[in-house]
This record gives structure tokens, C-alpha cells and sequence, in this order.
């Protein structure tokens, strides 16, 4: 309130039910209304046109380049696109979508998350909407937008297979052959320990990078069935002698020291485990293939010098899974809000038919070293930046039998997050295996 | 704006301002903080994933959340820390307090530096301090001291000592400053009076100087333990409840169950426990240092 108000004699103030204070009060009532109303403070649902929110880094520069590619062509209907960091998205969108107040094109992974949209009934079908993109994508990828046989979201960016990267410097100082196998991974952290070499980098502060580790050996130990149980829910699903022994070979490398013995701060963020490789301190690192660009990105010529090797997840000896599977992310997502009014809903169609990874998309993909998840493009790989990178990757996706999504991903939120807290206390050596199982199967 | 009413008005009138006076306050205070807790007290009830409707549960989140491990671990460190930062936090932030409110050389200069950590938000500390302590490329790293190198965030017991130092240095300036006032405060004559009765630096300290800040460290200690249960970004930031659920204390333990686990029923129950547990120990406090009967000490002086 302004002094003048204070200092002018005020006898509306003193008694208890006049008409101004009472109006005054409502006008601030219904000013306190409208502040709560608009909660988030930014509407999307409502905004002008369609929406779009996606995450920075990774991809990013591709989805900068095709929306402007879409809003230079489409001047009257153009898709407005937000950026943001990783985690803070995922708590976002969720609230945002439980709140009506989606973007048009709805940003996600698939798997369980993308089932809950569904069940709920925030995503529209795409089936035999846009079947330009639909015979565009990778058919194991497109896989993963599909809930019950029907279409409900399309890849957007690059495929994300988890690839064994190695620092090959290190590995001929040490004399050491590239691991195929569980025994010769053995050796190779040995030799690298008595180097005085972390063996193997991995960012336990941010949790995730363990997974990939229990996937990949679950997967060559047991096959992709033994998680499938787990997502179906069967009892005592996490009891599989698979995971048993996928969290023993767990314990059995970090007890030989295969992780160095601070991996637990290391945070993958801002790269550090990354900068374990590229500054010659760690020799391995299981990792998700856009890995590749902050090689790139941050040691140019570390990695034009061809210091960066790749390859397979070793073999298990007696393992039932193919070697050739893989695990990641097929890709990331886009689905189409239901709450969007009809107008954006058609804007969204027409970008995902014409220009959601079109050529000019794949090739911003390509010059920076990610693989997009579009059939067809082996014959463009050769005429690219990276060609032998980027050719060993691509084929790893289309000669997998079969491509596993990220645990977290796909089972639901609760339980996704139990298994990340237990698995880093598996790897913090606080839990054994059967711990580990009697806690994950309580979830199921 | 009360105090500015002419005060014949008041004599003719016989009572005190109308208490509708109140209302707009009381309306925010309603609207912004009451509404959402009984929202909260409702939604602890009923089973909700965020996207769905709310479906009634009875007691079953009840159950379930003092059931759970991870809930209970969480609550017991959240006692561990507010006890233990209190600890580290009281004494060095009365010392600096004292020390501040001297007139020793160099005052001024330090008391600044002292002062630095209350300008960062806590956000950019558990992000800072996350840097400083990465192993590879952190203090370790800089100052070339293998004692450094620990695997400070990522070994369960040392992480849970790492988030009380980190809070400790962030939150110590706030409460010197707290002291530094009071001190001040204190009337001079005091001292002058012990120093004739031959009374010594540290004798003074423990018979005038703590006495008279009885009601300094009644706020302080408040602040500092209800405080510690709302302690969230600066965790959150720095370890984000790990490594494990080493630091997953009470209020990272709601933030994840209702934003990452999506169990806003869950969530919400921690949020009551929370608000219960805040409010009886604020309450305590008051009763027990009898501080709501505060009255001013400097009489006489």
C-alpha cells in the first residue's frame, strides 16, 4: 500500500463492514484466484499453435534445425519448441500432461511412461496417420511406440545402442588385446591395475551408468527373457539365476578394482567420466552411443587421432543370450497430446509426416555423430564425418535380434527407481545379490 | 500503517483496528498455504501416479510409508543430521559471532569472506561442491594432495559427513550474523563493570556475553532445527539422496517418491509427517526455552 493511503484518515478501515473493505477484500480474493489459476505460469495447451518441449544437449542441435525448417515453410502454423535439461524434464512433463496442460508434441522414451499416457488417454493413435514416417523409421525402433499393436509415437532422434569404448593409447601401452570375453574383461583390469590405470570409467554419482552393466550381462547370461518376466510382473521375477549372476560378475569386478576406487563421485553431467577417457586415465567405458559427440565435443583431437575404439559387450561362456543383442535406448520419442486443440493436432501430424527426420534431419545426425533411427541410410554413411564409427554402430542396431530398452524406462516409475537406489548399493558393496533380489522383488 | 492513525481517533473509537484488517492476509494465507496442505492432507489418502484420477486408499499409503525402509532410513537421518549440523553449526557460528562483533584488525575483511556463502544460492553450492569433490578432477586434482582424493560422494558413510560440512559452511554465516547482533547489543558498561572485578576474556565470555544471548540462541537454534528439516536443494544437488540412500533424508525422500516414483500419495504422507513433525518441534522450542515469554534483558544496565 502507498503512504498516501496510510496517512489519509481512513474511517472505511475502522468499521467492520463497509462496502470498500469488503470490496477491497473480494478484489484481492479474486486476485489471489487468478495467481493460483495460473499455476505454471506459462500455458501451452493454450498458447498460439502447436507446442514442443525437448532436452538440450544430445540431439539438440537437429531439432533446432528442423523446426526452423518447419517454421520457415509453414510461416502460419508454426511449432514453438522449448528446450530442457534431462531430469528437470521428466518431473516436468508429467505434472504438465497429468495437468492438460501437455505441449502438442509430447517428448518420452517409450516403454512404461508412454504406456501410462496411453492408458490415460493424453496421446492420440498415429496408426496409418503419417505412414511416411512409419515406413521411415527402423522397424525395431518404431517397435517401441507401439502399446497393444497400435501406434502411439514415432523416433524423433538418434538410436542410442550401449557400446564398449575404449581408450586404444592405453590399451597398446599395456599390451593389452580388446576383451571379447568375461575372462579376457578379467585380465584386461589387471593389467591395467598394475598400470596404475583406472580400468574401467563409470559415473556412479548419477546412478544410471550402472545399469547398463546388469543389462548387458543379464541379457548375454540369461537372455532377453529374463527381464521380460520382471515387466510382465511374474513373482519373484528378480530371482533368475541370471540376475544372480550378473550381480556376482557386478561384485566380482568392482572387488578386482575394475572401476578405480572413487567411481562413486563421479558424476556423468558434466562428463567427468567421459574426461576419465579422453585425458588417458581410465581405459573403458560401457556407455550409451551419443557418447560419441562429447568425444567430438570435448577432445576434438584426442579423437581424430583415432584414440577412441568400440565395441561389442563381451561374451559369457555358457551365456544364453545372442551376443549380438543390445541394450539402450532404441531411440527417443514423440506422441501427440489429446489435449491439443484439433488444429495443432494437424500441425503435428503434417510435421511428423514431412519433416520430422527427413534427410536434412538425418544429416545434422550424422555430422555430429549420432545415428538416426530412419531405415535405408547405410549408402549416406560412407559420405559422412565419421563413417567407421558411425557404420559399426548403425549395423549393430540392424543386425540386433533384439534391442532392449532401458530398464528404468521400462518398467514403471516406482519401480525403475528402486532398482536404480538397490543397484548402487550393489555396486557400493552395502547389498548382496540376494538382498538386492528379495528388495526388487518386493516391488513386483 | 496502524501506528500512523491519529491516535484520538483510537482514544474515541475505544478498540483497536478491525479485525478485518486481517482479511487479505488471511485470504493468502489461506488460499497459498492452507488449502494446499489440507490438499495434501486429503491426497495422503488416496493412490495417484500424477496422470490418472485420484483413486481412495484409506490408510494404505500410511501403512506402506512407515513400513517402508527407505522411508524410515530417511527419517532417521534426517534426525542424524539435524543433530549433528546443529552441532557443528551452533559453536562455530556463536565464536565467529563474538569474534565479528570486535574491533579486532582485519575484522572487517574476514567477516566478509565469512559473510560470501550466504550470497550463492544452494543450488549453485551442491553443484560447485559436486566439482570440487569429483576425485579425477576436483581439489585432489588442483592442489596435487592425494589426501584429497576420497571417494568423497560416493562412500555411504563419508557422503552423509560431506552434506553436514557442506550445509554447515553455508548456513554458519547466517547465524554468525545473528550472534554479531546480538553481541552488539550487549550494553558495554557490562564488561567495563567485570573488567574492574578482574574478570578475564574467557570469564566474560561464559558470564555476561552468553547469558545475555540467551534469546539469540533461542531464534538461532530454532531457525537452525526446524531449518535442517526443510534442507532439500543443496542434497538434492549435491548427491541426490546417494550414493545408495545414504543421504536420502525426509524431504529428498517425498520429493523423489511423488516426482520420480510418481506415488503422489505416498509422497504426500511424508509431506504431513513433515509438516507435524516441523511444526510440534517449533512449538517445543518455544515452550522449552520459554521464549514466547521473551523480555528484554538489558535492564538495569
Amino acid at each position: 500500500m502507498t503512504t498516501d493511503r496510510t496517512r489519509r484518515p481512513a474511517p472505511a478501515l475502522w468499521t467492520p463492514f463497509s462496502r470498500r473493505s469488503l470490496s477491497r477484500i473480494a478484489l484481492v480474493g479474486a486476485a489471489a484466484l487468478t495467481l493460483a489459476g495460473c499455476g505454471g505460469g506459462a500455458q501451452p495447451g493454450q498458447a498460439d499453435g502447436a507446442t514442443a518441449w525437448t532436452l538440450t544437449g544430445g540431439a539438440e542441435e537437429t531439432f533446432r534445425t528442423s523446426f526452423q525448417e518447419w517454421n520457415d515453410a509453414h510461416a502460419e502454423e508454426p511449432i514453438t519448441a522449448e528446450y530442457f535439461a534431462n531430469d528437470a524434464f521428466k518431473e516436468k512433463i508429467r505434472t504438465s500432461v497429468g495437468s492438460g496442460n501437455a505441449p502438442t508434441l509430447i517428448y518420452n522414451w517409450g516403454g512404461d511412461n508412454l504406456e501410462s499416457y496411453v492408458e490415460n488417454g493424453n496421446v492420440v493413435e498415429l496408426t496409418g496417420k503419417i505412414p511416411g514416417m512409419e515406413e521411415r523409421a527402423l522397424d525395431s525402433v518404431l517397435e517401441t511406440g507401439t502399446v497393444d499393436g497400435k501406434l502411439y509415437a514415432v523416433p524423433n532422434n538418434n538410436t542410442q545402442p550401449v557400446i564398449l569404448y575404449y581408450n586404444t593409447k592405453l590399451f597398446e601401452q599395456a599390451g593389452v588385446k580388446v576383451p571379447t570375453t568375461w575372462e579376457e574383461m578379467l585380465d584386461a583390469v589387471e593389467a591395467f591395475k598394475a598400470e596404475g590405470v583406472t580400468p574401467i570409467s563409470v559415473a556412479g554419482s548419477s546412478q544410471w551408468p550402472y545399469l547398463m552393466w546388469i543389462q548387458y550381462l543379464t541379457d548375454r547370461i540369461g537372455g532377453p527373457e529374463v527381464f521380460q518376466a520382471i515387466v510382465d510382473g511374474e513373482e519373484n521375477a528378480w530371482s533368475d539365476p541370471a540376475i544372480t549372476e550378473a550381480l556376482e560378475k557386478i561384485q566380482e569386478l568392482v572387488d578386482a578394482g575394475g572401476f578405480g576406487d572413487a567411481y562413486g563421485s563421479v558424476v556423468a553431467d558434466a562428463g567427468a567420466d567421459v574426461a576419465l577417457v579422453h585425458t588417458d586415465q581410465a581405459a573403458m567405458m560401457l556407455h550409451g552411443s551419443w557418447v560419441y559427440s562429447s568425444f567430438l565435443t570435448d577432445a576434438p583431437e584426442w579423437t581424430a587421432e583415432g584414440n577412441l575404439g568400440y565395441t561389442t559387450f563381451p561374451e559369457i561362456e555358457g551365456g544364453q543370450g545372442d551376443p549380438q543383442n543390445i541394450v539402450g535406448n532404441p531411440a527417443n520419442f514423440w506422441a501427440v497430446s489429446a489435449d491439443a486443440s484439433e488444429e495443432e493436432q494437424q500441425t503435428a501430424f503434417e510435421y511428423l509426416e514431412q519433416t520430422n527426420l527427413d534427410d536434412t534431419a538425418v544429416d545434422t545426425l550424422f555430422d555430429a555423430g549420432l545415428i538416426p533411427a530412419v531405415d535405408g541410410v547405410e549408402d549416406k554413411i560412407a559420405e559422412t564425418e565419421h563413417p567407421e564409427y558411425l557404420d559399426f554402430a548403425y549395423s549393430m542396431v540392424q543386425d540386433a535380434p533384439h534391442f532392449q530398452l532401458s530398464w528404468d524406462q521400462a518398467l514403471p516409475a516406482d519401480q525403475g527407481q528402486a532398482l536404480l537406489t538397490n543397484l548402487s548399493q550393489v555396486f557400493a558393496g552395502e547389498m548382496t545379490p540376494e538382498q538386492f533380489q528379495t528388495a526388487m522383488n518386493g516391488t513386483l | 500503517m496502524l501506528l500512523r492513525a491519529p491516535a484520538r481517533r483510537r482514544a474515541r473509537a475505544g478498540a483497536g483496528p478491525s479485525n478485518w484488517l486481517l482479511a487479505p492476509a488471511l485470504a493468502f494465507f489461506g488460499i497459498f498455504s492452507i488449502g494446499p496442505l489440507l490438499g495434501v492432507l486429503v491426497l495422503s489418502f488416496m493412490q495417484w501416479d500424477g496422470l490418472g484420477t485420484p483413486q481412495w486408499a484409506g490408510g494404505g499409503n500410511w501403512v506402506s510409508v512407515l513400513e517402508n525402509p527407505v522411508s524410515r532410513q530417511a527419517m532417521w537421518l534426517t534426525v542424524k543430521l539435524t543433530l549433528l549440523s546443529y552441532a557443528v553449526q551452533f559453536p562455530l557460528s556463536l565464536l565467529l559471532g563474538v569474534f565479528m562483533a570486535g574491533h579486532q584488525r582485519y575484522r572487517e575483511f574476514l567477516s566478509v569472506l565469512y559473510f560470501l556463502p550466504m550470497l550463492f544460492s544452494a543450488a549453485a553450492i551442491g553443484i560447485a561442491f559436486k566439482a570440487l569433490l569429483d576425485p579425477n578432477f576436483g581439489l585432489s586434482q588442483a592442489f596435487d594432495a592425494a589426501v584429497l582424493r576420497q571417494d568423497w560422494l560416493g562412500r555411504p558413510d563419508l557422503a552423509f559427513y560431506v552434506v553436514v560440512v557442506v550445509i554447515s559452511w553455508s548456513f554458519i554465516p547466517f547465524h554468525s550474523l545473528l550472534y554479531q547482533a546480538g553481541v552488539r547489543q550487549i550494553p558495554q558498561s557490562m564488561y567495563e563493570a567485570a573488567t574492574l572485578d578482574g574478570a578475564g576474556t574467557v570469564r566474560k565470555f561464559f558470564s555476561i556475553t552468553l547469558p545475555q544471548l540467551k534469546y539469540t540462541i533461542v531464534t538461532s537454534s530454532t531457525l537452525m532445527l526446524v531449518g535442517s528439516l526443510t534442507y532439500f536443494d543443496l542434497v538434492f544437488s549435491l548427491t541426490g539422496g546417494g550414493p545408495g540412500t545414504a543421504t536420502r533424508i525426509l524431504p529428498l525422500d517425498m520429493y523423489l517418491t511423488g516426482f520420480r516414483s510418481n506415488q503422489m500419495g505416498e509422497a504426500s504422507v511424508l509431506a504431513v509427517i513433515l509438516v507435524a513433525v516441523g511444526l510440534t518441534l517449533a512449538l517445543g522450542l518455544q515452550r522449552l526455552t520459554g521464549a514466547d515469554k521473551m523480555e528484554s534483558q538489558a535492564e538495569g544496565a
